[in-house]
């Protein structure tokens, strides 16, 4: 399991990212209003809520996709603000797993996984390749390592995404609704490389719909609606009594079938 | 109740036997005449038309070939036949070629083609489509210029006053291309940029050029560039029709690859920003690559253009091909065989352009077809 730890510093008991009062507007839509959320090391948040609710865009504030007006976001003691130097050393720390995936299609696996340790962190080729054997290994594709991403089905690439964004050990990993473009006979083979990541002790904050996920691997269950938190629980609390009616319309709309 | 119950909706599912392929034509003959002998109308015109072409063919071939004059010691023998004069040809083609290259040299302009035809032929291969390419490019364009301009290496100094021809043709498409394109791509990556000073220069540079056509833009360069210079410093003329071909070429190749730069998936973007690449890298590993190939056949389209353009600057007083043709004309004894030395220079372009054309056609399937990524 080692492959998949983060790097493992003396951390303290300071959340890794922070959140607080974030609000962002798109013109006169209000997105966010009013977040609070702590993740510790090694935890892992689940973000849950219906379309449109700003789950996506919660997240992609964390490493500055999008950009919050109000509020402050912490990661691992920097601040998210404009300063280009500071998000590129966040995003450096910080993976992401898209929904659309977003391999860089002109490139090799290899050539994917290795471009951000060796552009970015300054690691020597070969040693980023050997580390990226390892993991693709770990995830069950040591044989596509030179096949160029539209070769693969959409769970391997999805595992190659997994694996790109863990290639510069970083302190937290985003994922964007990881599964919800994929057929379903490839959900679960990319489930069960979160899982093992999740308990290799990453701290993991996951947009998904796959309850099941949450149910097995969270920490927290957050609930988003409109922009707001509305509720935030452990996972047997949050499925077994979920306090609000929002809530419960929505556990009944998505767990029922 | 009605015991008629309403047929059970099923799903219809049948299989046909396999059907031959419709609309195999049995031959060239049977097409023929369902297309050109159908009726009475399009076989009396099918015949008129063959006719007439036949005609117009024939006394093409005896103009062209079986009344041409191939070889004559002066014009006298050619004013005698009725078929064309290619004895021009072998008497002015060194005129035609090098312009006013001083005769004892033009060994350098021989070379400076040949350099840039293998240069082009070379950049035509994907498989060295690296930076290197680019470097090659520079290095050939130093070549070039040391051979034209002399004055090193013990060869005797022959200004820009003296270029002419096919080297002044294919140089000036060469810096074109090579400085331009590296600016299209500058001033498209500018036009997208968050910085609204180096928006807005882009956008003006890229508008107002595109708002001029060719003519104005070299005789604006070479009225307005001399204002911009320290007096006594002169500029020749080769160097201004120059910077208006390439900034030109740079304006519209521009739009193109911008059309490039925003067909690239923004989750590609995305992908390259999350993982904390700086803009440059992002640009040149993930984006540029990607938006490039997209655009190669428009790109393409756009040099050949830029090659037929230099026609242009014989309005200058340089001596393009065309220019240097108008030159050889004015010899009274050979002046009423112009159109046999316009029609050895539209075989020359032609050459050219249609080699480009047929490249980048080939292309266009290459990368269609090998999009299996």
């Amino acid at each position: 399991m080692t492959a998949l730890h983060p790097s493992s510093e003396p951390g303290g008991d300071e959340p890794v990212v922070r959140l607080s009062g974030v609000n962002k507007w798109y013109d006169s839509y209000h997105a966010l209003r009013d977040i609070n959320m702590d993740v510790g090391r090694a935890e892992r948040v689940v973000i849950c809520g219906p379309s449109g609710s700003g789950k996506s865009t919660l997240i992609r504030c964390i490493n500055r996709l999008e950009q919050h007006q109000e509020g402050s976001i912490v990661v691992d003691g920097i601040d998210v603000c404009d300063d280009v130097k500071k998000i590129e050393q966040i995003r450096r720390d910080v993976g992401m797993v898209f929904q659309s995936i977003n391999l860089f299609s002109h490139m090799t696996v290899m050539e994917n996984l290795t471009i951000g340790p060796v552009c970015v962190n300054k690691t020597p080729r070969a040693q980023a390749e050997t580390y990226a054997h390892t993991l693709l290994d770990r995830v069950g594709l040591a044989d596509h390592a030179y096949k160029y991403p539209g070769q693969l089905s959409g769970g391997q690439q999805q595992r190659v995404g997994i694996v790109r964004a863990l290639m510069s050990r970083p302190k937290v990993l985003l994922f964007d609704e990881p599964t919800s473009a994929l057929d379903p006979e490839m959900i679960n083979e990319v489930l069960r490389v979160m899982v093992e990541v999740a308990e290799a002790g990453m701290t993991m904050i996951v947009v998904t719909h796959e309850m099941g996920f949450a149910r097995k691997v969270a920490d927290l269950v957050v609930f988003m609606d409109a922009g707001r938190i509305i509720e935030a629980a452990p996972p047997e609390e949050f499925f077994e009594n979920p306090q609000n009616d929002r809530t419960k319309l929505f556990l009944s709309q998505v767990v029922s079938h | 109740m009605n015991d008629r119950s309403p047929p059970r909706s099923r799903a219809l599912v049948s299989t046909l036997p396999e059907s031959p392929a419709p609309g195999s034509s049995d031959g060239v003959l049977a097409g023929l005449r369902a297309n050109l002998f159908n009726n009475v109308h399009n076989s009396v015109l099918t015949v008129v038309i063959l006719a007439v072409s036949l005609y117009a063919a024939w006394h093409a071939l005896q103009w062209v070939v079986i009344d041409a004059v191939w070889y004559a010691p002066d014009a006298k023998a050619c004013k005698l036949a009725t078929g064309a004069c290619w004895a021009i040809i072998g008497e002015k083609y060194r005129l035609i070629l090098f312009g006013t290259f001083p005769y004892q040299e033009q060994w350098r302009c021989v070379i400076v083609v040949a350099l840039i035809i293998g240069m082009a032929i070379a950049s035509g291969v994907r498989r060295f489509w690296t930076r290197w390419l680019f470097y090659a490019w520079l290095a050939t364009v130093a070549l070039v210029l040391c051979l034209m301009l002399g004055g090193v290496f013990g060869l005797k100094p022959t200004g820009t006053y003296l270029w002419g021809g096919l080297p002044l043709t294919l140089i000036m498409s060469a810096v074109t291309v090579v400085l331009g394109l590296p600016g299209a791509i500058l001033l498209a990556l500018g036009r997208r940029s968050r910085l609204p000073i180096i928006k807005a220069l882009c956008v003006g540079v890229i508008e107002i050029t595109r708002g001029l056509p060719l003519l104005v833009v070299l005789f604006i360069a070479a009225v307005m560039l001399p204002l911009f210079l320290p007096p006594g410093l002169s500029i020749s003329k080769f160097v201004c029709a120059q910077v208006a071909m390439v900034v030109f070429f740079a304006a519209y190749a521009a739009e193109i690859v911008r059309g490039g730069l925003q067909a690239v998936h923004r989750g590609q973007y995305e992908a390259a920003e999350a993982m904390g690449l700086s803009y440059a890298q992002r640009m040149h590993h993930i984006v540029l690559p990607q938006a490039l190939r997209i655009v190669i056949p428009a790109l393409v389209n756009d040099i050949v253009r830029a090659f037929k353009n230099t026609t242009f600057v014989s309005i200058l007083g340089l001596f393009d091909i065309l220019g240097a043709t108008n030159v050889a004309l004015q010899d009274p004894l050979w002046v009423q065989f112009a159109p046999e030395a316009y029609l050895f220079v539209f075989v020359l372009y032609f050459v050219f352009c249609f080699s480009m054309s047929r490249y980048s056609h080939k292309l266009e399937q290459e990368l269609s077809k090998g999009r299996n990524y």
